[in-house]
């Protein structure tokens, strides 16, 4: 994957295809402590235990029956590579939400990438999906939008 | 991290509410649908560029009655990017190793026009999931 922007739309499909309805993307730049925070948060069908603990193996798949990606296992590597970490809270029914850290200064770190193609991409394939991006900068907002206020006409906070 | 986009903030807003006005087309009345393949090895291949020229096309065309949709890997990841046209009443067609120019001719001959370009076409019929 050529930036972070791909990684969170493959780790959304994902989602998707684990039956999530409602999907937030939270991204916090904290430069004053060197650190990139993502969570990825969805309302899908979760996981149990066993499936957690084999979540980041590429060799791994909870729906066997579908073609589906590396998603995870690619982003956690992507965050390792700059001395990052990877945790996933989930539960089955539960939904599941993913957080990484990412040293943002460390030379090999990925570019963030085309967020809102990504943003793009997911709200014209699933538009009865809510996607909520929130991208956050020290103690400003860079953006945020959301595809249920953005039906509504609300979306002023961009 | 800057987000090096070429979207404005504002184009989400107007693409979600064009693809959810897009209801009635989804539930059957669309005239085409194209799907763009995107699993991991199509989104690592350029599978969201397909995707971002087609909206680009559907949005300076005013294109109002085409679904564009994704799926998952499908299952021939060496020749990503790949989506797949299906016109109403015809056998849906799958495009292989496609690019911005691709995507164009395909969109604007097959799509809008009906016209396969064989050139690009991998085969007719959709894959199966055992």
């Amino acid at each position: 994957m050529e930036d972070i922007s791909l990684h969170l739309l493959d780790v959304a499909e994902n989602a998707l295809l684990a039956g999530a309805g409602r999907i937030e993307i939270r991204i916090y730049e904290d430069r004053r402590e060197d650190i990139l925070k993502i969570e990825i948060e969805d309302d899908g069908r979760g996981m149990d235990e066993q499936a957690v603990s084999r979540a980041l193996d590429p060799f791994y798949t909870t729906k066997p029956e579908k073609r589906v990606g590396l998603g995870l296992a690619l982003f956690a590597q992507a965050a390792r590579e700059t001395e990052g970490s990877i945790k996933i809270d989930t539960e089955p029914g539960g939904g599941t939400t993913v957080r990484a850290a990412f040293r943002l200064s460390h030379p090999d770190i990925k570019p963030m990438g085309d967020l809102l193609a990504t943003m793009a991409t997911l709200a014209c394939a699933h538009p009865h999906v809510q996607f909520v991006l929130d991208h956050r900068r020290d103690s400003g907002v860079v953006y945020r939008w959301d595809s249920e206020s953005s039906a509504r006409g609300k979306n002023n906070g961009l | 991290m800057d987000s090096d986009s070429k979207l404005k903030p504002e184009d989400l807003d107007r693409i979600s509410k064009r693809m959810r006005q897009q209801t009635v087309l989804r539930e059957g009345a669309g005239r085409a649908k194209v799907t763009v393949h995107m699993g991991t090895c199509g989104i690592a291949a350029g599978a969201r560029k397909v995707m971002s020229c087609l909206l680009g096309l559907i949005d300076e065309q005013s294109v109002q009655d085409v679904i564009l949709t994704t799926s998952g890997c499908a299952g021939l990841c060496s020749r990503e990017p790949m989506m797949t046209v299906e016109l109403r009443g015809h056998a849906p067609v799958k495009y292989v190793d496609l690019d911005e120019g691709k995507t164009k001719k395909i969109f604007n001959e097959h799509v809008v026009g009906g016209t396969i370009v064989a050139d690009y076409a991998l085969g007719m019929g959709s894959e199966r999931v055992s």
